[in-house]
């Protein structure tokens, strides 16, 4: 019976404050989508990360007219730096070849290129990836080099945009937040009001202050989770129609690892748990203050 | 059992306090009138009884509990054992009377089936047997104080503290009201009544507490309105 009366006046709550309960639950949803998109970049950054710090590699370039005892001095000396895992030199005539391959599409491009224009390079690969600044700086200057090129630099640039998006999901999303948070304040305020004469018989009579509560903040947590699935949705379909249409070229590049149904899946718990947290928190907080005695 | 021991009450931002060391002892099945004028302190005592308010400084023992120190997850448990009524009845206009009365068992947590069994009886005992299907609107003041006596009085409470119960009423429904009041102190409930109706208070002659800004001025057994 109990169960009845607390959940008939849940929904009586939401629906005497429609207009309110709309507001509140879009709020809530594009606060959590916004939750829900940086949580998946979060994600696959540290997926790429991982993934990458066992693939990056250094080129050490050298010049057109290095010789021989400049080239032997260099393999030395990585050799014996002991940051270095793995070293690997490669030809003038390696180059172009493994050059013909990867462009073998663009026949004009090969055809133009001579071997010559294109350098011979030590490959380097570091025992730890955040050491490449450090080593490149390093060799800079020797002898022999031309340049050296650090693909973790150009991994750094893309790590930086998409923690820059991030970063704006997360701003959005907790902006977004508060919005909610007042709404959910606001809609539990005019629902106790509305409901006053109740709220004072009960307390005259002895009704618990839970049982009192209990209908507002089921009523917050009951939008709450409505702008959770909502959300959830609006990721799935983001994930559908945008990640998997529009974007696909960089996935199938193997660039950025693609978002499985499985992250948008688990991000659903988790969206489901903090809409009913905080819708749950900031319920009863209003209402600690509104219902006092 | 009622005790009011040096009580003051001050309330935030008033210039003076509403009650001051005001002290009385009430037996348990008393019937008790608290007079004076508006404004002397007879509200607060209602409010201090019912754990609305907590006094500035003193003690207000209720139903052997200390109210001022009680602890507020503690108070609906205590308010159980207290009925109210007040001059503006307080029903909740969109249920009947049965409902009304219901609705007080049912938000403590009594089951549908002890209402169903206790509401009749309680509306038969103040004289509404036949009007339980009655909205608020449908019946008249004193009918829907009687919904409100048999609100505070189907948990069968110790103390019934009434505040101005016929401020609202003409002089014969008052009188009803009292009679049922009076049956009501019969079985033994504790019953404390504010009101500035002198003809009530001098029809009734029962105990008389008067009361003037702030201070117990007249505690007379059997008293007149004065």
């Amino acid at each position: 019976m109990r169960a009845k009366y607390v959940l008939s006046e849940v929904f009586l709550g939401l629906w005497r404050n429609v207009t309110m309960t709309i507001a509140m639950i879009i709020t809530m949803a594009v606060s959590l989508s916004m939750l829900g998109a940086s949580l998946l970049l979060y994600w696959k950054v540290q997926d790429m990360q991982d993934y990458f710090n066992t693939k990056v590699e250094m080129s050490v370039f050298l010049k057109t007219g290095f010789t021989q005892d400049q080239k032997q001095q260099l393999a030395t000396e990585l050799n014996n730096d002991n940051r270095v895992a793995k070293l690997q030199f490669e030809s003038q005539n390696q180059a172009y070849q493994r050059f013909r391959t990867e462009f073998k599409d663009a026949k004009d491009l090969v055809d133009s290129t001579k071997p010559e224009a294109l350098p011979a390079s030590f490959r380097v690969k570091l025992k730890d990836p955040h050491q490449y600044a450090e080593v490149q700086a390093d060799y800079k200057g020797k002898p022999g080099v031309e340049s050296i090129v650090n693909q973790q630099q150009t991994l750094d640039k893309i790590f930086s945009v998409l923690n820059g998006i991030q970063n704006l999901a997360l701003v959005v999303a907790i902006v977004q937040g508060l919005a909610a948070l007042l709404l959910v304040a606001n809609t539990i305020q005019v629902a106790a009001y509305s409901r006053r004469r109740e709220v004072g018989i009960m307390k005259l009579v002895g009704a618990s202050n839970w049982f009192i509560q209990l209908p507002f903040v089921l009523e917050a947590v009951f939008a709450g989770l409505i702008g959770a699935i909502i959300s959830f949705v609006v990721l799935a379909v983001a994930k559908a129609f945008l990640l998997d249409k529009t974007l696909s070229g960089i996935f199938t590049a193997g660039i950025i690892p693609p978002i499985s149904w499985n992250d948008i899946l688990l991000t659903l718990p988790l969206l489901l748990l903090v809409a009913a947290v905080i819708s749950a928190v900031t319920g009863w907080v209003t209402l600690r203050f509104r219902l006092r005695t | 059992m009622i005790q009011l021991e040096n009580v003051t009450k001050t309330y935030p931002r008033a210039t003076r306090p509403s009650l001051e060391g005001a002290s009385a002892f009430i037996e348990k099945g008393e019937f008790v009138f608290f007079i004076g004028p508006t404004g002397s302190g007879k509200t607060t005592i209602i409010r201090l009884l019912l754990r609305e308010e907590t006094p500035t400084s003193g003690r207000v023992v209720v139903n052997g509990r200390d109210v001022a120190n009680m602890h507020s997850w503690k108070v609906p448990a205590f308010r159980r054992s207290i009925g109210c009524v007040f001059q503006d009845f307080r029903l909740l206009p969109n249920r009947t009377a049965a409902e009304n009365v219901a609705f007080a068992l049912e938000v403590i947590g009594k089951s549908r089936t002890v209402a169903r069994r206790v509401v009749p009886e309680v509306l038969e005992l103040v004289g509404l047997g036949g009007k339980e299907n009655r909205y608020p609107h449908q019946l008249s003041g004193g009918e829907q104080q009687r919904v409100a006596i048999a609100r505070a009085f189907v948990n069968r409470p110790l103390v019934l503290l009434a505040d101005e119960p016929t401020g609202n009423l003409d002089p014969d429904t008052s009188i009803e009201i009292m009679r049922l009041l009076d049956r009501i102190n019969r079985t033994g409930t504790t019953i404390v009544m504010v009101t500035h109706d002198s003809n009530i208070v001098n029809q009734m002659r029962r105990r008389v507490i008067e009361i003037d800004t702030g201070r117990i001025v007249r505690d007379q057994p059997r008293g007149v309105y004065g």
